[in-house]
């Protein structure tokens, strides 16, 4: 099993022939993901080392039957391109462009909701999605996850952060405990799937047996999701959320990643997930050690 | 960004919203001549991005040029809770009838865009919303359908807008929608919304805060960067291109990735110790980037210990490792270096830094996050 993507996923990728679209695309495809093929338009008819390069997202999955895509396209053409791709019949897609308007990124969620409200979009500004194993679709390198175990148990990852994903994974692959899927949701403000959509598709998963979450200071989504796990999640969680001593009023690093009126403080979500029945980690490594824990308990 | 009242009140005439009549200044010359023509009585204000500027002496009201030179003169200069006044704006004081107060944000827990509107204006909404929320209508746009009037307008009714400024108000709420959603602002605030004794509605204040994601398609926000209140060391971060927060303490930090720097500070802080900056040196770490950090943490006299945190994933650990050790070849240290290196290749990564000959009074290696911030630590506490 595994969630959102695995070994039967069909992905193109928007902007192939661009730096970051090829190093990636190239990546993903070499470490088993079925990369079928490339979107630029103007460029159709070319290949990039094999990966046949279409002009329109339309022409692509007419020709190649195609269910994902992974967009890597410069902030101002990454509006359209998402919504080309949902347009085109892509139903998951992944978007790491880093710096997209809010404006923007607001009007192409609700436009999703409205006119497809069967697509998925993960991101934007987001490292992507791995079900290790079965498919990698974004800028995770995939040797730092551990494949899933077949008689388990496995963990699910789902993370706000880039950097603290792979954290996550690195922790778990060390202890040699597997990965399900790990799911990097973004850092911006509007993602386009959040850490609730996640959790709900875990609870789900007969491959996961417990979940990490890692969240950070700014919004509410953990909030929410402390909800959801009170009510729907019985699976075991540990959860380290970033940003303790972050000043308020400061937009840190991520778009999203700011405590404004006294409100998105990492105290705040700490409590209300511990309050869940999650355990807190107060850094990512302690979050490990704590899933190493419950893992063992499970065995 | 956050702008000035001044350039918030530009910004919101751009999009038709009635301001006062006024200009900056930074100078008591300038101010009288803005006053002259802007007629008297006028209002001589600090700009200073902090509230409570009214309490501090900061808003004066002036009859004629020798008032404008007295205030402007108190004014410009003043330090309002740590904020020095190098500005001041000066407009027509206006008749005030009533206060209300309106304002455009995004809701990021209902993905909608939020009009927060009030007939109790010209107090922090704050405050109102405390001691009686239901002054507070809050409703919600979906981005794709936008504003109508008429949806302003039943918004402004059941917020007890008065009838005689039912019809400005509407207008002004679709002119400031407009400002937030095509001027990509992250917040549009009037505060007060006036009702001048002429029936007719105005932005007496403006709190705009702009969306850095969208300076692309803004060049006239250039102005707007340049009066920017950042310290030395940001400004220096700035034309290095490098995503750095300026804090007040000593352990220099240095780390890849935005999650990664946050929890670098989160575990500084857990040990004892007080971080001086937020720097996110993004995924590649190469040497140049890595001296780039290396100089915008040198530049801050308050570092006692430097506290690089690096994570390899695409990026190995060698090749990180030798960045490090080009970088501090260019780089001057003042500070000895802590470093956690991990991930793929870290390893070899530390084989490289320990076999380049830098002494470890200048350079340690620590194998995890918790190890090397306490080593950091120690050394800015000076153990």
């Amino acid at each position: 099993m595994a969630i959102f993507v695995n070994e039967n996923t069909k992905v193109i990728v928007q902007g192939l022939t661009g730096g970051q679209g090829k190093f990636h695309g190239l990546r993903n495809r070499a470490y088993g993901t079925n990369v079928v093929g490339g979107v630029t338009p103007g460029k159709g008819g070319q290949d990039v080392e094999g990966i046949p390069v279409f002009d329109s997202v339309a022409d692509a999955v007419k020709a190649t039957g195609a269910d994902a895509s992974f967009i890597a396209v410069p902030p101002k053409a990454a509006a359209a391109a998402i919504l080309e791709a949902a347009k085109a019949g892509i139903t998951f897609i992944v978007c790491i462009t880093e710096g997209i308007p809010a404006q923007d990124e607001a009007k192409v969620f609700n436009t999703l909701l409205r006119d497809y409200p069967k697509v998925r979009l993960l991101g934007p500004n987001c490292p992507g999605i791995i079900s290790p194993g079965k498919c990698n679709i974004g800028i995770t390198a995939g040797e730092i996850a551990e494949l899933p175990s077949a008689k388990g148990p496995n963990v699910g990852i789902v993370s706000r952060s880039g950097t603290l994903t792979y954290q996550a994974l690195y922790e778990l692959k060390q202890q040699g405990i597997g990965v399900s899927t790990c799911v990097g949701i973004g850092g911006d403000p509007v993602p386009g799937t959040s850490f609730v959509d996640c959790l709900a598709e875990f609870q789900k998963d007969p491959e996961t047996h417990a979940i990490i979450m890692i969240g950070e200071i700014g919004g509410s989504a953990e909030e929410e999701a402390a909800e959801f796990i009170k009510a729907n999640v019985t699976k075991p969680m540990s959860a380290y959320i970033a940003g303790v001593t972050a000043p308020a009023g400061k937009k840190m690093g991520h778009a999203g990643a700011i405590v404004s009126g006294g409100k998105g403080t990492a105290q705040g979500k700490m409590d209300a997930l511990r309050e869940a029945g999650v355990q807190i980690g107060l850094n990512p490594t302690e979050a490990g050690s704590l899933m190493a824990e419950i893992v063992k308990g499970l065995k | 960004m956050d702008l000035f009242e001044y350039q918030g009140k530009q910004y919101f005439a751009k999009f038709g919203i009635p301001v006062s009549a006024g200009g900056v200044a930074v100078t008591v010359d300038e101010a009288v001549k803005v006053a002259e023509a802007s007629q008297y009585p006028v209002v001589v204000k600090a700009q200073v991005q902090v509230g409570g500027r009214g309490k501090a002496g900061g808003i004066k009201l002036a009859n004629n040029a020798d008032e404008v030179r007295l205030h402007a003169g108190n004014i410009l200069g003043m330090d309002i809770k740590g904020h020095v006044v190098k500005r001041i704006w000066v407009e027509h004081a206006s008749d005030i009838d009533e206060e209300y107060y309106a304002s455009f944000t995004l809701d990021r827990a209902a993905k909608k865009h939020l009009l927060m509107l009030s007939a109790q204006g010209g107090v922090e909404i704050e405050e109102v919303a405390e001691k009686d929320p239901d002054a507070i209508v809050k409703l919600h746009i979906n981005p794709v359908d936008g504003l109508s009037e008429k949806v302003a307008r039943q918004a402004a009714v059941d917020a007890k807008i008065p009838a005689k400024a039912l019809d400005g108000v509407a207008k002004i709420l679709v002119q400031l929608y407009d400002c937030f959603t095509a001027g990509d602002c992250d917040l549009a605030e009037i505060n007060p919304l006036i009702l001048k004794p002429t029936g007719e509605v105005h932005a007496l204040d403006a709190k705009v805060s702009l969306d850095g994601n969208a300076e692309y398609r803004h060049p006239e926000w250039a102005e707007y960067s340049a009066t920017e209140e950042l310290d030395d060391r940001e400004q220096l971060a700035r034309e290095k291109g490098l995503q750095y927060i300026g804090l007040s303490g000593t352990v220099g930090i240095i780390a890849n990735g935005a999650g990664l720097a946050m929890s670098t500070l989160d575990v500084v802080n857990q040990v004892g110790g007080t971080a001086a900056n937020f720097l996110d040196i993004g995924g590649g770490a190469n040497a140049d980037q890595m001296a780039a950090a290396l100089e915008v943490i040198n530049f801050d006299k308050d570092v006692k210990s430097i506290f690089i945190n690096i994570f390899g994933g695409i990026t190995r650990g060698e090749e990180v490792a030798k960045g490090i050790v080009e970088a501090m070849k260019r780089v001057n240290l003042r500070a000895p270096i802590v470093i956690r290196l991990d991930g793929t290749n870290a390893e070899e990564g530390r084989e490289i830094l320990a076999s380049a000959g830098i002494p470890e009074s200048k350079l340690m290696s620590k194998p995890t996050m918790l190890e090397a911030a306490r080593a950091a630590v120690a050394l800015a506490n000076g153990k």
